[in-house]
Order: structure tokens, then sequence, then C-alpha cells
């Protein structure tokens, strides 16, 4: 496994642009170049980026089922969000009692008048447990529901309305005040991580490069995955699946790994993506947000995981221009660019890129 | 020969049933000098038999063409084989151990069974090296392949094959831009890569020109000894040339064995398949 088998000299270049940019000039200009310069970057800016990054992650986690192992998941935005949720409860409990209640527990348990933490909130003060839980909960959720869906071997179109049933029935789930996670409101109003507190530009500055080391951690693998053997094999398996279980490959297990994999990292990107944000509630598990996951790789190009997370990062930077400036042309916006994606882009922005550089 | 065929299944029913976790991971077992033993198979579909007490049993080495109208069961018959379809009835064992009715796909390609499809089945938009590649003899589990490096004595086995199926030129090509001749070729060479002990091919020369189906009838013959294949085709010329035994099937059961005259001079098979 060498360097030069993952990326090429220019994809180094860019994945190195990429890191100076976020580790090196973005700092800089943030927390160095005073405010009143023009030169200073806006702590908003940074929150952005951080957030677009986090769904970047998510974007190359969705690519490796979908354009690689041809499972397309309609229902990563609950991964995404249970891993939220996980670290959430850690937020939540950072808070102390700094609340509108000024009470040790969380705001919407004393205003539910609970005495006490529900079982699933043990240990949830500790840092490492909860971003444990924010892995386990995912991959572990993946696993049960992938081994059992794909052991009876349902594919295609079946799996993905599947999927789109479990993120649907999770999100009904949540909602409910007796679950335990602050029902339709979710967790918010968070203070401090590691007590250190969040809204500062220092904080928030590495919560983005956090997102970008990951980012840059999963995109490293992922490579690595999709260029061994294995990646051939997830391959063949998207173009020819009763041919690769002839050849003697039991594809069971080929699609179980890749698919926990993908849910353990979208668990860990919703882990970063809450403190940036602020907020976690069941609207992330809704299918529309899913669905969308899987429109940042059709527009990135399915089956190029730079693609993906470039895909993530102008869909959402779109979003974000429109909601701000047309808010009520976002979903027009949005509809249209799949439908132009689908008819002339099959490749995606990538696949664009591509052609121009062949002629 | 039906009367010895029919002996040794009975006897390995009733060892398998005692004896059923040895089965699952047994090496192939040819002291009787036989390597498949189908014996009152049955396979329905909603009611339409597709097998119908079918009983078969092929030969360490030998080359055997299956022929038989549409509908015939023939690839009903080699799902059964390869495991995509549980029979309702009967028994099917690789060798004198291995119970083929309780194992996956995966594992009965695994214990040295290839089966080459109708339609060429192969991987389009890998190249023609990484096809063979994946389809060659090696530990395939998830954690093994992660880390699985070509050997020099695999990539020799990979040139080597090349070479054999006629596509030493085109193993960067994406297997996909190959002539429908040249696929049939190249899912040929995936079952060899697989050293698998019985080939199942099912009507491995459509679409090939002249020539290549005469070199195929060559290979198949230099392969025959070694391997034991099993060819179902309806080019009766092709068949004619490699034909030593033929078994010709109908509505789910065997109508005929013999050698090619014979076969072709059977008054039900004439009526049923040549005649028409």
């Amino acid at each position: 496994m060498t360097s030069a088998r993952l990326y090429g000299p220019k994809g180094w270049a860019l994945l190195g642009a990429f890191a100076a940019f976020v580790f090196v000039v973005m700092p800089i200009f943030n927390l160095y170049v005073p405010q009143e310069s023009s030169f200073h970057m806006s702590t908003y800016w940074v929150t952005l980026l951080g957030k677009i990054l986090c769904y970047a992650i998510v974007a190359v986690a969705m690519d490796l089922v979908w354009g690689y192992a041809g499972i397309l998941s309609l229902g990563h935005g609950l991964f995404f969000a249970l891993g939220g949720y996980a670290f959430g409860m850690y937020l939540m409990r950072q808070i102390g009692s700094d609340g509108q209640y000024r009470q040790p527990m969380p705001d919407f348990m004393v205003f539910l008048d609970w005495k006490e933490f529900p079982w699933h909130w043990w240990n949830s003060d500790s840092f490492w447990w909860c971003a444990m839980l924010a892995v386990v909960v995912p991959g572990l959720l993946a696993y049960v529901f992938g081994y059992f869906a794909f052991r009876s071997r349902v594919k295609g179109v079946y799996f993905s309305i599947i999927t789109q049933a479990l993120t649907f029935a999770a999100m009904l789930a949540f909602f409910r005040n007796a679950m335990g996670f602050g029902g339709n409101n979710g967790f918010t109003d968070f203070r401090r991580i590691l007590d250190i507190p969040i809204a500062t530009p220092q904080m928030r500055m590495i919560l983005c490069a956090t997102s970008a080391l990951l980012l840059i951690g999963v995109l490293l693998l992922g490579r690595w995955l999709v260029t061994s053997k294995f990646g051939r094999v997830l391959a063949a398996i998207r173009d020819a699946e009763a041919r690769v279980m002839f050849c003697g490959y039991d594809t069971m297990y080929y699609k179980l790994f890749v698919w926990t994999l993908s849910a353990v990292i979208c668990g860990i990107a919703g882990a970063l993506y809450v403190p940036q944000v602020g907020i976690i509630n069941p609207s992330e598990m809704s299918p529309a947000n899913s669905i969308e996951i899987a429109i940042w790789v059709a527009v990135g190009g399915r089956g190029s995981l730079a693609g993906a997370a470039l895909g993530a990062g102008l869909v959402n930077g779109a979003k974000s221009f429109f909601t701000q400036n047309y808010p009520e042309y976002w979903l027009f916006f949005l509809g249209a660019i799949f439908i132009a994606i689908t008819l002339f882009l099959p490749q995606g922005v990538l696949g664009l890129v591509n052609r121009f550089r062949k002629s | 020969m039906s009367g010895a065929a029919t002996a040794h299944p009975a006897a390995l029913g009733a060892a398998g049933g005692a004896g059923g976790a040895r089965v699952a991971t047994g090496e192939l077992d040819l002291t009787h000098g036989v390597v498949l033993y189908l014996e009152g198979i049955s396979v329905s579909f909603d009611g339409f038999k597709a097998l119908d007490n079918l009983s078969l049993s092929i030969d360490a080495g030998e080359l055997r063409c299956l022929i038989g109208p549409n509908g015939a069961g023939k690839t009903t018959m080699m799902d059964v084989i390869t495991g995509k379809t549980r029979p309702d009835a009967g028994t099917a064992f690789f060798g004198q151990t291995i119970d083929l009715t309780r194992l996956s796909e995966a594992q009965i390609a695994q214990a040295c069974i290839g089966r080459k499809f109708q339609k060429p089945t192969i991987f389009e938009r890998h190249s023609v090296f990484e096809n063979l590649e994946l389809s060659m003899k090696a530990d395939k589990r998830v954690r093994k392949t992660l880390f699985a490096k070509l050997s020099a004595d695999e990539h020799q086995r990979i040139q080597d094959t090349l070479k054999l199926i006629h596509l030493e030129g085109e193993s960067a090509r994406t297997a996909g831009l190959l002539s429908h001749g040249q696929k049939q070729w190249l899912e040929i060479g995936m079952l060899l890569m697989q050293e698998p002990r019985l080939l199942l091919l099912d009507e491995p020369v459509a679409g090939m020109s002249d020539e290549e189906t005469e070199r195929t009838a060559e290979l198949f013959l230099s392969l025959a000894g070694k391997h034991s294949l099993v060819v179902v085709e309806h080019d009766m010329a092709f068949v004619s040339k490699i034909a030593r035994k033929v078994t010709v099937l109908h509505e789910g059961s065997v109508i005929a064995e013999g050698p090619m005259e014979q076969v072709q001079n059977d008054p039900r098979v004439i009526e049923v398949y040549l005649g028409r």
C-alpha cells in the first residue's frame, strides 16, 4: 500500500492545500487578525465550514455504500442523528446548573418533573463514554439491521424503502418525551465541552479543524478501501452480485462490513456536528434529510469519494446562500439541480470536470 | 450404470444425516470415482415441476453434455447444484461427502464448483485482469481480502490464464468493451482461476464465431480429465464434437443417456427434441 496508490500527485496536492487552508490560513485570519481588519475571517464562517465538513464526511460514508457497493440508503440521517444524540447527552450534562431552571438536571427533565436520570443516561457526564456511544450505537444498529436485511437478500429499492422507514420510525420515537431525549425540542443550549466554553472563537476553530481532520482521515481510509481488493469485490457486488457469490465470496459480510463502517463514520460526524450547530432534535431523522444526503453524493459524483465531499460542499454552500437571500426558492432550486444532475450529469459535477479534462 | 449410481447416494444420505456437521467443510472425496451425484431431485415453482425426480451422476474427469428442449430443467438443475435453488426433495452430493443442499452459493464455489451463466456474466466495469484476480482461488473472507496482495506466483497464474483464453493483449481493457465471444472466454477464464473440480457451463459457445467455437471445443477437451465438465448446449455440431456421453433432459427428468449416436437414435429423444 503505497501513497501513490491512494492518490496521484495532484490529489495529494489538493488534499495538502485543503489541510493548509483549514489548519493554518483559517486560524491565522480568524484568531490572529484583529476583528476590525477587513482580512478578519469571522467565526460565523468557521462554524459554517465546520458544519459543511461534517456533511461532507457523511457524503463520503454514503458514497462508500452507494457508489461502491450499490446499496442506496435513504436512512443515513439516522446514524448521523444517533451519533449527535449520543454526544449531545454529554453536552447536556456539561451545562451543569446553568440551565434555565438552575437545576443540575437538563431543563427538559426538570420540566417533565423527573427526579433522576433514565437508565440510558448512565455515565453520560463522561466525555469518553458518550464519544464511545456515538460510535457504538449507530454501528450496532447498522450491524443488526444490516445482518437481517442482507441475510434475507433485501436489495435495491426495497432496501432503500426499509431504511427510509427505519429513520422515520426512529424520528417518531424520538419525538416522544418518554424516550428521555427531550422530545421534539431535542437538546440545545450547550455551554461547554471538557469544561471549556463552546461559544469562543478558539473552540469553534478547534471543532472545525477536528471536522477537517476527520474528513481527511475518512477520505484516506475510504480511498484505501476502494483501491484494495476488498474495494474491487465491493464494486463487483454492485455490478454482478450473483457472479461474486459464484466466485466464492460470501457477499453478505462484504456488504455488512462497509454498511456498518459507513454508519460509524456518520455517527462520528454527527457527534462533531451537534456542538457546532448547537442543537439536535428529531427533525435530523426526517426522511427528507436522508434523501438530501443521497442528493449530495449524486451532485458531486457517485463512485468518487472526493466527488461526494465536493457535492456536500456545493449543495450546502448553495443552501446557505439561498436560505439567507431567497429562502422561499431553496427547495425549488434543490429540486431543479437534482433533476438536472439526473438528466445531464449522471457522473455528477466531478464527471463534468473529468470530461473537460479529457477533451 | 444407473444401478451403481443409485447405490452410493442411498448409503450417503444415511451417512450425511448422521454426521451432519462433517459435510460442511469436507474435502472433495472421489474414492468411488464419481464427482457429482444427483438422486431423486424435485423442484417445483408454484406447482410447475421444473425438476421431477431427476437422477444423474457425473464421473470424475468426465465431460458430459446435457441437452434438452427449452424448459427441460437444465438451468434449474445447475441452480440446484450451485445452491441457488433448494430442491423440494432429493439429494445432491459433490464427491462422497459434500452435501450441496446444505451449503450456500459461496461455500459451494469454495468447494470448487464453478459455474458459467447462460448470459456471459463478468464484471463489466473492471479490467480483464481484475476479473481474473477477483475470481482466483484464495481466502475470500473480508479480513483477508482487505489486506490481500498479489504474489508473483499469483500474477503468473493470471498471465497463464490470459494466454489460455487468448486475451493476453486485453489485460488492462475494461471487460465490458470485449466482444461477446471474448466475454464468454473471459468467464471461462474466471472459472478456471477458481481451480474448480467441476465446471458447469451453460451454453458456453452461444454467440461465438466458428473459429472461437472450435477453440472452445479444444479447450474443453484439454480440460476434461483434470476437471469434470458439464456442458449445457443447443449447438448440436458443438455437442457432437466434444461429447463422449450425452444426457437428454425432458420435463425435468432424464429420458436418455449414452453416446451421441445412441442418443440420437433413441425414439423418445427424436420425439421430444431432435425430431422437431
